[in-house]
């Protein structure tokens, strides 16, 4: 179980809405984080990449600011096995990579858009995790 | 430098939201799939609250002649859906309802100190370099024939 939490849920997600706005607003790009990652790992100029790195080290020490402001380290529980995060990583990899983007690009910025490849993109993921979620919980797992 | 400085800001700010929100925590992610379970609705508010401050922000900012630190918006511009998004995304869905982590909650994790994160981290960036290898061998063969 983990606890419902409306509140800070919604308070995060404007946090983020804010980030994706000002990237745009200030470097003219869309906050999509694969496509950031894999810019980053390809053989794209140096100047293609230095804005991606900052931004992956921003999201890498938040944690640690969040730590400083209030005092304690943010709490996560991962109940997926290492060979679950292995095996779902690889997918997660592929997946973006022939996708065109993930949570951020499309759930965010396209569908924000109204992009329609966004749009179905995400339509499409959040059923399969769903599916996925349902099969390894319940029919496998049950 | 200016560039890079306002990058590490918005990132820093992207993955405070990121922490906050919950969405760097498998637990809670798996659970708002979990409708038939020990369903977990948080995701669908950060997702709303997200799309809000976006829809809003973009339009504002879209109607600019440009950004303030670029020459131009770089927006995607295709329209069509074709086997390749589409397999890509359900592909990656399955992925994320493996493993519990997407792209955006499994980098701030990775400041959090812990293996899993970094185990994540790593299968992601082999599964995206195998899929940039794939279609390297392909252009190439497609050039030699």
């Amino acid at each position: 179980m983990t606890e419902f939490t409306p509140l800070t849920s919604a308070f995060g997600g404007m946090l983020i809405g804010l980030a994706v706005v000002l990237l745009m607003g200030s470097l003219g790009r869309i906050a999509g984080i694969s496509g950031i990652v894999g810019t980053l790992f390809s053989s794209a100029p140096a100047s293609e990449k230095s804005w991606r790195a900052a931004f992956l080290v921003g999201m890498i020490v938040a944690p640690t600011v969040l730590f400083l402001i209030t005092g304690t380290m943010p709490v996560i529980e991962v109940p997926p096995t290492t060979a679950m995060l292995v095996i779902g990583g690889v997918l997660v990899g592929i997946g973006v990579s022939f996708g065109n983007g993930c949570t951020s690009g499309h759930g965010v910025c396209g569908m924000a858009r109204l992009s329609g490849r966004s749009i179905a993109a995400t339509l499409t993921f959040m059923a399969t995790t769903a599916a996925t979620v349902y099969l390894l919980r319940h029919v496998i797992g049950g | 430098m200016t560039k890079i400085l306002v990058s590490f800001l918005i990132g820093l700010l992207f993955g405070t939201g990121i922490v906050i929100s919950g969405m760097a925590n498998p637990a809670k992610i798996l659970n708002f799939f979990d409708i038939a379970g020990t369903w977990d609705p948080s995701l669908a508010f950060v997702m709303g609250g997200a799309l809000v401050v976006t829809a809003i922000g973009y339009r504002l900012v879209l109607a600019r002649k440009h950004p303030l630190l670029a020459e131009g918006f770089s927006l995607p511009t295709r329209r069509d859906l074709d086997a390749r998004l589409l397999g890509g995304a359900a592909v990656f869905g399955i992925g994320w309802g493996i493993a519990g982590f997407c792209p955006g909650g499994g980098i701030p994790a990775l400041g959090l100190g812990r293996s899993e994160p970094i185990i994540f981290f790593v299968a992601m960036l082999a599964g995206m370099l195998a899929v940039k290898l794939l279609e390297t061998m392909r252009s190439r063969t497609a050039s030699a024939t």
